[in-house]
């Protein structure tokens, strides 16, 4: 097959190039330039898209001796990726960028453009495994746990997954950089990137500032409904988060408060004590199906961000009027069909915005954006 | 087999210019490597080596109309400009505080640019001269920015010809303006010396820069030419060598290797010139006539070599992305450029484009294919050949954009 290996410059997608062209593949290296201003050298192990990483990208693809051309994909990324971050923590949810990037750039502007120009497929150093099953090809999780992506991978479509490689999927991380080495990539030892690579200097709170600017609002006890503090913008709060509150404790009773519920309508910011934190349902839109859509009420195993843990649930596909306020965050378009999922137990700090992977197993069913969360 | 249509980056070097770098770089030349040989043996060779720097010079000099002391080596075209607009307006400063601006073309190299944006951020004033539709630079706008401005002109930059859209400038023309009204005028010809008669005493201008490795020479060599009265201030300071505007040991190898790609190319130029200008043309008529909706940016005749550079072809294909073409090109064994300046290889929509009055999105489909001593019919054909099959392809890609 002819495929585009997307190299970042980091170390895992130069092993995943090199074992897609040991597969016999024809493989030409892509690196996506994904804005218009990228710094000289990376200061950090955080952020990715800096000159010095697609020089990094092209050292390994000339190792390789496969042709490298560098696609220039920074105004979509920009469009489809950064503004809608900036759009959902303005309407008070916590976004996974992530997982747009995947959904809309790497495996959707990337892949049909490479399927335009003649390739059949697109492969990505992500730690996933695509397994051949009874109707066509399945996601699943990788074999290295830790390493596991496949939560941001878990908005692709059966199209999508048709024409996507991940060769790392059966490694772990260690064996994967050891390849690195025996392989001679100056990549080997590269640090891994971290957060969110369009904010280098890991200041979410600040970054979004600069773009939102200053919303100032107040600060609620959730138990007596009190103004216990003012706050700079909501756009610095998630559901869950316990820093950075500014409350004095003293004035309080003494325990620990968490934000429970981001109010971006009227620019309020509840907190309250940890239990008020767990949630038993969960209700998401943006419905994305790695396969056939669930007929009915299923049992699955569902994991609400991206390292967290994966919960015994049951999942059902609703549709029409009604469902569960969104946790105060400005009211979406009504979207139909919803995904409602019961999870077995309480989980702590369920933020909308987010996604909510369902598993069978280890295969991946399909996603939902989380739109509301609430105890059965 | 592939077809290298992209001699305005690098024309591949004459095999006697190989020759001559690589005769030159194996004599002893370092004094370490003269083991126990004692002073007289190391006086021998650092005078040979004076020679050849000094002959290189003088062979330069008059194949460009020169003078040996006018010739100042640099490590390339982007030193020579970076010295003939900072260097200038330095000196320049220092003799009248009061001439603090900068007439500059919109269409320059960013080795100019560059320099001259840098200076702008340090107090510099700039009047920037635009090109018409066709990229050219009108003496009369010249006129006009030099009477708004007689008293406080520090320098004037207007490349001989473009690096992307290949149009040729009026520089005898500015160049004697300048001078009518005092201001020093310096020219980047790095592009138009391979093709163009260019001499330096004969346009006129007090700075001109020029570059090995668009001429068969090396890379990492050039100069710039300035006249015996031409102030500069240094930006390299050191031993004082290339007269005390240039420090750093020769690069003499190098050198020799540029003196003899230029004779060569200089010997050859006026035949050269037509044969390539017979490519070009076939080239552009050949992509304009497939219907495609394929035009010719900048202005082109067949047959004219006077306006537009002979070995320069600028196509702008509507629908598609500059780095499709350059995919599906490579692909087809056809190498090119899309002409303007990357950033982390992110084509930048080109500022000459923009400048001539071209859309972003026009710029987004330029292609620049450069023709220079090894190019055939079989080259050109090879990119007409492929370029239907490579433009509809690129326009699927660019549609879902």
């Amino acid at each position: 097959m002819r495929v585009v290996a997307a190299m970042s410059g980091g170390v895992d997608s130069a092993v995943s190039a090199a074992r897609m062209l040991d597969a016999g593949h024809e493989v030409v290296g892509v690196h996506l330039a994904l804005s218009r201003s990228a710094a000289t050298l990376r200061e950090s192990a955080r952020g990715c898209c800096t000159i010095e990483d697609a020089g990094d990208a092209r050292r390994v693809a000339d190792r390789l001796g496969i042709p490298f051309y560098v696609w220039d994909l920074a105004s979509r990324f920009e469009r489809d990726v950064v503004e809608d971050f900036v759009a959902e923590y303005a309407a008070g949810r916590t976004p996974n960028p992530c997982l747009r990037c995947n959904e809309r750039i790497k495996f959707a502007g990337l892949l049909d453009k490479a399927v335009a120009l003649g390739f059949d497929a697109v492969a990505t150093g992500h730690y996933a495994r695509v397994v051949q099953g009874p109707s066509g090809r399945e996601l699943h999780r990788a074999v290295d746990t830790a390493k596991d992506q496949s939560y941001v991978l878990g908005v692709l479509d059966a199209g999508q997954l048709a024409r996507s490689f991940f060769p790392l999927g059966d490694s772990t991380k260690a064996q994967v950089r050891e390849e690195a080495a025996e392989r001679g990539f100056s990549v080997a030892r590269k640090p891994d990137s971290h957060d969110i690579c369009f904010i280098p200097d890991g200041n979410t709170r600040g970054w979004l500032t600069g773009r939102l600017g200053e919303r100032p609002g107040e600060l609620v006890d959730a138990a007596t409904g009190a103004v216990v503090g003012t706050h700079a913008g909501t756009h610095g709060f998630t559901v869950g988060q316990r820093r950075g509150l500014g409350l004095d404790r003293s004035s309080l009773d003494g325990a620990a408060r968490y934000v429970v519920e981001v109010d971006a309508s009227s620019s309020r910011v509840v907190i309250g004590t940890a239990e008020l934190l767990g949630v038993d349902v969960v209700e998401g839109d943006h419905l994305r199906w790695c396969g056939p859509a669930p007929a009915d009420v299923v049992r699955m195993g569902a994991q609400v961000r991206a390292h967290g843990e994966e919960v015994p649930a049951t999942a059902e596909v609703v549709t029409g009027e009604g469902g569960l306020p969104d946790a105060g965050a400005a009211p979406r378009v009504p979207a139909s069909p919803r995904v409602r999922v019961r999870l077995d137990r309480r989980v702590r700090g369920v933020a909308p915005g987010q996604s909510v992977v369902l598993y069978d197993g280890t295969r991946v069913v399909g996603s939902a954006t989380i739109s509301g969360t609430g105890r059965a | 087999m592939t077809h290298y249509l992209d001699h305005a980056a690098t024309t591949p070097m004459l095999p006697a210019a190989v020759e001559a770098l690589a005769e030159q770089a194996s004599r002893p030349g370092n004094a370490s490597s003269l083991h126990g040989s004692g002073r007289a043996a190391r006086a021998v060779v650092e005078e040979s080596r004076e020679r050849i720097a000094e002959e290189s010079r003088e062979r330069i000099a008059a194949v460009l109309g020169a003078r040996p002391s006018e010739v100042v080596f640099t490590s390339g075209g982007t030193e020579a400009d970076n010295l003939a607009v900072k260097g200038t307006y330095a000196a320049r400063r220092a003799a009248d505080p009061s001439r603090s601006r900068l007439v500059v073309s919109g269409i320059e190299h960013h080795a100019v640019l560059d320099p001259v944006e840098f200076l702008v951020e340090h107090g510099a004033e700039v009047s920037w001269l635009e090109p018409d539709r066709c990229g050219h630079i009108s003496v009369d706008d010249l006129r006009r920015a030099l009477a708004e401005n007689s008293d406080d002109a520090a320098l004037i930059s207007v490349m001989w010809a473009n690096n992307e859209v290949g149009t040729i400038q009026p520089v005898a023309e500015l160049a004697a303006l300048a001078r009518e009204h005092g201001v020093p005028f310096h020219t980047d010809a790095v592009q138009a010396v391979a093709h163009l008669p260019v001499r330096f005493d004969d346009s006129g201008a007090d700075l001109m820069t020029v570059s090995g490795h668009k001429v068969g020479g090396p890379l990492g060599v050039g100069a710039l030419l300035a006249r015996r009265d031409a102030r500069l201030v240094p930006l390299l300071h050191g031993g004082g060598q290339e007269r005390q505007v240039r420090s750093g040991t020769l690069d003499v190898p190098g050198i020799r290797s540029f003196a003899v790609a230029l004779e060569e190319t200089v010997a050859v130029r006026d035949v050269e010139a037509k044969r390539v200008m017979g490519l070009r043309d076939r080239l552009l008529e050949g992509a304009v006539g497939l219907g495609l909706g394929i035009t010719v940016s900048g202005c082109w005749s067949p047959g004219d070599g006077t306006r537009r550079l002979p070995g320069n072809a600028h196509l702008l294909v509507p629908g598609c992305e500059g780095d499709s073409l350059l995919y599906l090109l490579d692909a087809a064994g056809v190498e090119c450029s899309t002409g303007s300046a990357c950033q982390a290889g992110v084509p930048q929509p080109s500022h000459v484009l923009l400048a001539m009055g071209h859309s972003e999105a026009d710029a987004r489909g330029a292609l620049r294919l450069s023709l220079g001593h090894t190019s055939t019919e079989a080259d050109v054909d090879a990119f007409l050949a492929a370029l239907p099959g490579v433009v509809e392809r690129a326009r699927r890609a660019g549609g879902l954009l």
